[in-house]
Formats: structure tokens, sequence, C-alpha cells
């Protein structure tokens, strides 16, 4: 299925949970997969991280993964 | 004297809060902390990518530093709400900086968006933070909607000019039942002094360090400048006259 992954198109298996995306997308160091430092949101909605492991990614979603870094 | 002050349920030990947008590496941000001795310092919510290697939590965790989120880069209410949520989620934290800005010219915030979002987020039960202009109606109305702080600034993100109406920050100190904190502007120590001597509560910057040619040592000269500020705020500065006033005796002068 086609999903597109903080703003880049991405061809990913069917049945997906959108723990297993975010670990696939992790950045060591700065995103744990359940750990702290990292949000999703999935078209706009923010999915709260006990979700993450029962939430089924379906085509054509969207989804931001995001983590701390320095501003402000 | 950097007395500690209460900040919405927490106590704060430190009166300087950092933003690190802008310092150069991780190693610097460390050297920064430990030099200001701050308690909470700022981070930014962006794209996560893939492979990057380190944690500006860890260094901040490292030092005991407490994470404030922002919502830099936002335009609108509905953007700075989600921001804010994402972060809470990521940090675990309900604290958030609110910004919410008009344009990349100014930064200087939107009043409308940001009272909305401030409404929106302590309806959600959010500590919300809120960025604002040095107007005191709006600091008013962001008291109002029950923010735990306001954050004037004292002239644009970034500019490095200072404090530009000390009049309206000394009213919206005189008008304010929350912590006032002094959000931007800031250029160098006499600004963050400034600010504590028109009774401030606390000062945030982060470019007048960051970009500091030697950051640690202005991180140090802002936290004794907080301090100083503080300590002359309290001890009631003597009143402005336009002629002079002797402080040498006028007695006892010997006829020459």
């Amino acid at each position: 299925m086609q999903l597109t992954i903080n703003g880049d198109p991405h061809t990913v298996a069917a049945q997906l949970t959108l723990a297993e995306l975010i670990d696939r997308h992790r950045s060591a160091g700065n995103t744990s997969p359940g750990g702290r430092g990292s949000a999703a949101a999935v078209d706009g909605e923010v999915v709260p991280r006990a979700e993450w492991s029962t939430f089924a990614v379906r085509d054509g979603q969207a989804i931001e993964i995001l983590t701390a870094v320095q501003g402000g | 004297m950097n007395d500690s002050f209460q900040l919405a349920d927490e106590l704060l030990a430190s009166r300087l809060i950092l933003g690190s947008g802008g310092v150069p590496s991780m190693q610097v941000l460390d050297e920064v902390l430990a030099a200001s001795q701050t308690a909470m310092c700022t981070v930014a919510m962006r794209r996560a990518h893939p492979g990057t290697h380190g944690s500006i939590l860890d260094v901040l965790e490292r030092r005991g530093v407490r994470v404030l989120p922002n919502t830099a880069g936002c335009r609108t209410a509905h953007e700075a709400v989600r921001t804010a949520q994402l972060a809470r989620e990521a940090l675990g934290t309900n604290w958030v900086k609110l910004e919410v800005v008009a344009d990349d010219r100014t930064l200087l915030p939107d009043p409308f968006e940001l009272l909305e979002a401030a409404e929106a987020l302590v309806a959600q039960g959010f500590v919300v933070l809120p960025y604002t202009n040095d107007d005191p109606v709006l600091a008013r109305r962001l008291q109002q909607a029950g923010c735990a702080a306001v954050m004037p600034l004292g002239s644009p993100i970034g500019t490095g000019l200072g404090i530009g109406n000390p009049d309206n920050i000394a009213m919206i100190v005189s008008e304010a039942r929350v912590p006032v904190i002094l959000d931007a502007g800031i250029g160098t120590a006499s600004d963050a002094a400034l600010a504590m001597e028109l009774g401030c509560d606390a000062v945030l910057l982060a470019s007048a360090i960051t970009r500091a040619q030697h950051p640690a040592q202005m991180a140090a000269a802002m936290a004794a400048a907080v301090s100083a500020g503080r300590l002359a705020r309290g001890a009631g500065r003597i009143p402005k006259r336009h002629h002079a006033r002797a402080s040498s005796p006028t007695e006892g002068m010997p006829v020459l």
C-alpha cells in the first residue's frame, strides 16, 4: 500500500501497525519504539502511543512522525 | 542570587529559562546548560529523520533540566494545538510554550490565533505558557483564559534589540496575577537585568547565548544579570529626578 510518511511517498506491505511502521522509521538515539521522545499523527489526528501497536495503517494515509529537536 | 520561583505546580531553581534554538552542537548546549544553571530548556517538535544519532533529550536529562516543548513555526491555533498534543505524547509533559506567529519576517505573535489556542489547550489540561506581544490587554486576556504565565516579548525573536517598550512590560507586571517571563529580543546581559528590574519573574532567551561568540561565557553573564536585576528590583531603586542631588553633606562647608 501507498503511504505518505513525513511528506515522502512510501510503498509498504499491507497489514502494518503504526508501531511497526515507526519501528522501521526509527532514528536510533532520538526515537525508540514505544519509548519517549517521539509522537505520531495519522491524517492530522494524534495517535496516542498506547494505541500504536493496535492501530492498523491503511492505504493512502499520511503519517507524521515527530521528535524533539533544538528550538525555541 | 538565583532564587527559585513557582511556575504552575513546579518550583524552578532558576529564573533563567533557556531556549535551545541556534545552538551549534550538543556539546555547546551542555556547556551552556552548566554555565547558565538553568532549570528548564525549550525544544521544538519536528519530523524524525531515520538514522539520526543522539538526542537533545539525553543532554537535558543528564543535566537534570526540565524540558519545555514549544509550538514554534505554527501559524494557526489548529496547528499549535496539534503540536502541543504531539509534544505531550512524545515527552510526557503537559507544559507547553505556546507560540503562534503571524509571519516569518516579524515572527510576531498572532494575537487572535494565540488566544484561541490558549483557550483550547487550557481546556485540555495543558499548562500554557504563551509567547505574547508586549500588549497589556492581550496579557490580561491570556491570564483570564487560564494561562499559567504570560511571556511578553522584549523585541522580535532573534533580533537582540532588547526591551523596546519597558513601560508596557512594567504595566503587564503591575497587573499580572501569574508569573511574567520576558521572552525574546534579549541581546546582552543588561537586557536581562532590565527585564528583572522591571519586575519580571524570569527571563527566557536563546539566540543571545547560542549565537554569541562564546556561548558558555554569555550563559554565565545572563545568569549573573538575572540575579543582579532581581536583587536590584527587590532593593528598591532610587526615583529618577531631573536635577542633581548632592550625596555629600551640604552642612559644615568651610569658608575658604
